[in-house]
């Protein structure tokens, strides 16, 4: 798998450039030296493309190639950094000598012997942008238009847009460690209005992974995405004031986990535990859930979004238990971190772009299933809100407080869902909700590969899990008190 | 070290406009060419210089340089569009062949096309937005030292610092499509921000300050950045919650910002020809109060919003959004503006510079006027639809007791609807933020729902 990735990325980024691996090294060699500890070189090749249907027509269509290679050098923990869209051998060897900068050193020392990293096999390295042509791709659009209008009569608009990305990284480090990673990435969106007298309510729903186009035909899987945009758009037709206050939270599977990412996730990255600025920082071995609760980030999930058969620093990824029955364990780690704290790299050093620096990232964040059917989970609440779709989420990793907003949620009334309220961000304290996980579903999901993750400017693309949970007092953002 | 940066191309200069000019020339005569009846093409030049010390401690040092290339193309009414960071002829002509490849399969609509001959800018005003700064790599480490330091030192509980960062960009780009139009211009922006760690009771608050500008000499010095960075972080410990209440709420002249950027983005001419905006067909209508007027203007001398022309080269032009708190104008690029039957406002890529008429109290008088209630200082999550207008969000910030601060507050959301949170603006503040594209005081609201204990 690696050695096929790497001459995938020879062929299609050092070969065009005339280089060949002596003269990375040899770049690598002039960023050494000194107080220099590490240094990597990081070339990338994206060619992405995008296909946009509204009004039943496809009226728009993009395509892009973004290349070039990044530069760092690391003296303890200061970080020199210098890129180029330019993969050619004066650009490269300038963009070495500004990252050596840091170090205030002269270049010189040896990288170690070339050697090919070890990486995972999770996906086909092939082109997903070819993996159909042009009037399939179309067709596949206006079949989505028509699966969501076929629906319902209310439906009054559909746009449909369907994206593919060909990722093609080839990262050196001063160890000598070659190491290459072809990545596809596909991803087909659905947005539907729906109107009943004169009221309009928007529904979406999506998905991919690192497959080609042909996944969303199988398994009528885009079909899918279509029917479940409907079906959310004509709940939230019906939704009513959400309450406001603090009460008891039925988090559906699958892409509510996005609690997870945001609650306890970007805390336990190993940069903030490094520095001691997060809520989590310094609790390992501490209780920081409730024992019904393991959490693990896992990039070794065949397909998924969030999966890498090796991070951007050539570390091949792992699956890392962050809480074990309701106990700290671990963080996620880059090279850099992962030095200074003393520990190994989780192989979560990801970056957005060849552009961008380094640093540790969530793959796949999911919670292990536990023993409760969801039907009983609900049927425990005497009052409270069952939510079962999100938009986005945000924390503040120092005072620990996250939020997440719903999309779709019902009240839970006497044990039973009675009516939809309408969407409410909920807001918690990442150390403490987890404590207050009192059931946990048989019913583990991933989402379905939508996941776009922010941190410091730069998004890289995640996914989230968990089983039905059922959380005490979480804080409902309604309007009605 | 200063030597060798002054060598790396990262710190020189930007190329001539000529040279963008020419390149914008040679994608258009590629397109027509390759049979594309109408083209448009945009490009740009960004170098910048980043700094973060940590700790006293150099942390990262980044150089940045980018280019970039992107095109449009209309094939009998068909559009595609294709970008690239490669300025080499064959680039081009590969980036104008995927483009037309995309334009091959696309269904032709009537609204694409580019904007009206006539509105094309006819003379690129001087809007003084450039002012280099020959900042040296250390130069920057120094001021980021400085600011950093400042923070530390100015309270006991100042625990921890993620930082303070220096930042030094300049831009060049030109746009130009087949009317003939071809223009472009050159761009600086500069910063000083700093993050600083607080801890009081085993628990741990975080706060920022920043600033911005067009010319280094109108920053503010990293010793008042770090000052405020630190008096930020410090007043938030000892945060409470709040149980759950109506009460007034005051927004301070960042988060007002925000909320004017909600109202941007509601009249967006996308979500108005989608109807995907509660104030889609409500031109006309009242929507803030009649005191309230909402200006765009786009020529402000070295403003962070200012542009001569727009994304498809429309010139742009003042004009009023609100007047009298009524609903004036949309913002529409060609497109929307086709969609609606309407003339585009000259806002393809945005709003140039949104002006809030300034009030006559500052943010401790708007207190004074509130009295009793919540000041939000922070707000988390994306909880708006504005398909309904519903707003729901995370907040942090202080209440407020006989006009004056009482406590720190944490871990509330503050709802309601922007249909009413828009009607029921009691009154601006006169501290008027200016680090943005959106000009604005604090902003009183008559009440909004907290959700707490």
């Amino acid at each position: 798998m690696s050695s096929e990735s790497i001459a995938i990325a020879k062929s299609r980024i050092l070969d065009p450039a005339g280089l060949v691996e002596d003269d990375l090294f040899r770049i690598l060699g002039a960023a050494l030296g000194g107080a220099v500890d590490d240094a990597d070189i990081y070339f990338q090749q994206n060619r992405h493309e995008s296909w946009i249907l509204e009004d039943g027509i496809v009226k728009d269509g993009t395509h892009g190639i973004d290349q070039g290679a990044g530069i760092r050098a690391i003296a303890g923990e200061k970080t020199g950094f210098a890129y180029s869209d330019e993969v050619l051998l004066p650009a490269l060897t300038q963009a070495a000598d500004a990252a050596r900068a840091i170090a205030r050193s002269e270049g010189g020392r040896l990288p170690g012997p070339i050697t090919l990293g070890a990486g995972r096999s999770l996906y086909t390295p092939l082109d997903p942008l070819g993996s159909l042509d042009e009037a399939r791709k179309l067709e596949l659009l206006h079949a989505v238009d028509r699966e969501a209008r076929r629906q319902d009569p209310r439906v009054t608009q559909v746009i449909a847009s369907l994206a593919a990305s060909h990722d093609v990284i080839l990262v050196a480090r001063a160890d000598g460690t070659l190491a290459a990673d072809v990545r596809p990435l596909v991803r087909l969106n659905v947005s539907v209005v729906v109107e009943k007298k004169g009221r309009r309510e928007q529904g979406s729903s999506g998905g991919g992974g690192r497959f080609g186009y042909d996944w969303f035909l199988e398994q009528e899987r885009g079909l899918e995405f279509a029917r479940e945009a409907v079906r959310q758009a004509l709940v939230n037709l019906e939704a009513q004031e959400a309450p406001a206050g603090t009460m008891t939270v039925v988090l559906g599977p699958g892409w509510p986990g996005v609690l997870l990412h945001e609650a306890v996730g970007h805390g336990l990255e190993g940069d903030f535990n490094r520095k001691g600025t997060s809520a989590f920082s310094g609790r390992i071995g501490e209780r920081v859930a409730s024992e019904l609760c393991t959490v693990v980030d896992d990039g070794t999930l065949p397909g998924r979004r969030g999966s890498l058969n090796i991070d951007d620093e050539g570390t091949p990824t792992g699956c890392t238990t962050l809480i074990e029955k309701g106990v700290l364990k671990g963080y996620m780690q880059d090279r850099l971190n992962a030095r200074l704290m003393g520990t190994a790299s989780t192989g979560n050093g990801r970056r957005e772009s060849f552009a961008h620096l380094p640093m540790p990232r969530m793959t796949n964040t999911y919670m292990l299933p536990g023993e409760h059917p969801p039907e009983e989970i609900i049927a425990s609440v005497e009052r409270g809100l069952y939510a079962v779709n999100f938009g986005g989420g945000q924390v503040d990793i120092t005072s620990g407080k996250f939020v997440f907003s719903a999309s779709e949620a019902y009240l839970i009334e006497k044990g039973r869902i009675t009516r939809p309220v309408k969407g409410a961000t909920l807001i918690g304290n990442g150390p403490e909700v987890l404590t207050r996980v009192t059931m946990v579903g048989d019913d583990l999901r991933l989402d379905r590969g939508v996941g776009v993750c922010g941190k410091e400017g730069q998004s890289v693309p995640v996914g989230v899990g968990q089983p039905t949970l059922r959380v005490e007092e979480l804080t409902v953002g309604g309007t009605r008190s | 070290m200063t030597h060798a940066m002054a060598t790396h191309p990262d710190t020189a200069p930007l190329p001539e406009q000529a040279t963008l000019d020419d390149l914008v020339a040679q994608v258009l005569e590629e397109a027509k060419r390759q049979g594309a009846q109408a083209a448009e093409a945009g490009v740009s030049f960004d170098t910048g210089l980043a700094v973060t010390v940590r700790l006293g401690e150099v942390e990262t040092l980044e150089f940045n340089r980018d280019r970039s290339l992107g095109v449009t193309v209309y094939v009998n009414g068909s559009k595609g569009s294709a970008s690239t960071a490669d300025w080499s002829r064959e680039a081009v002509a590969e980036t104008v062949r995927a483009a037309c490849n995309i334009a091959r399969h696309t269904a032709p609509d009537p609204a694409a096309g580019l904007a009206p001959a006539e509105l094309m800018a006819r003379e690129i005003p001087d809007l003084d937005l450039y002012h280099p700064w020959p900042l040296s790599p250390e130069e920057a480490i120094t001021l980021a030292r400085r600011c950093e330091t400042v923070a530390r030192d100015h309270d006991r509980r100042i625990v921890n610092s993620e930082g303070a960062s220096v930042y030094s960009h300049q831009g060049l780009n030109a746009y130009g499509n087949s009317h003939g139009f071809c223009g472009g211009y050159r761009t600086t922006r500069h910063s000083i921000s700093c993050s600083v760690i607080g801890e009081e009771g085993g628990r741990m608050q975080r706060d920022y300050w920043y600033t911005v500008d067009r010319s280094p000499t109108l920053l503010d010095t990293p010793e008042a950045v770090g000052e405020e960075a630190a008096r930020r972080t410090v007043r938030r410990l000892g945060g409470r919650r709040l149980a759950t209440c109506q009460a007034p709420v005051l927004f301070s002249r960042e988060m007002a910002a925000g909320l004017f950027s909600h109202f941007l983005a509601a009249i967006r001419g996308g979500r108005i020809h989608r109807h995907t905006s509660f104030l889609a067909d409500r031109l006309g209508a009242r929507i803030f109060p009649e005191w309230l007027d909402l200006h765009e203007r786009p020529h402000l001398r070295g403003a962070l919003g200012s542009a001569p022309f727009d994304n498809e080269g429309v010139a742009t032009r003042d004009r009023t959004l609100v007047r009298a708190g009524r609903l004036e104008g949309y913002v529409l690029n060609h497109y929307s503006a086709r969609r609606l039957g309407m003339v585009t406002t000259g806002n393809a890529g945005g709003v140039h510079n949104l002006v809030v008429p300034a009030g006559d109290r500052d943010l401790e008088g708007l207190m004074r006027q509130m009295d009793r209630g919540l000041l939000v200082t922070e707000l988390m999550g994306q909880g708006i639809n504005y398909v309904t207008g519903d707003y729901s969000r995370g907040a942090a910030g202080f209440w407020v007791e006989q006009g004056e601060i009482a406590y720190p507050v944490e871990e509330i959301t503050i709802a309601g609807t922007l249909q009413e949170m828009f009607a029921g603006v009691v009154a601006i503040g006169s501290d008027v933020e200016r680090r943005g594209s959106i000009f604005t005081g604090s902003l009183l609201l008559e009440r909004m729902t907290i959700a707490g204990e």
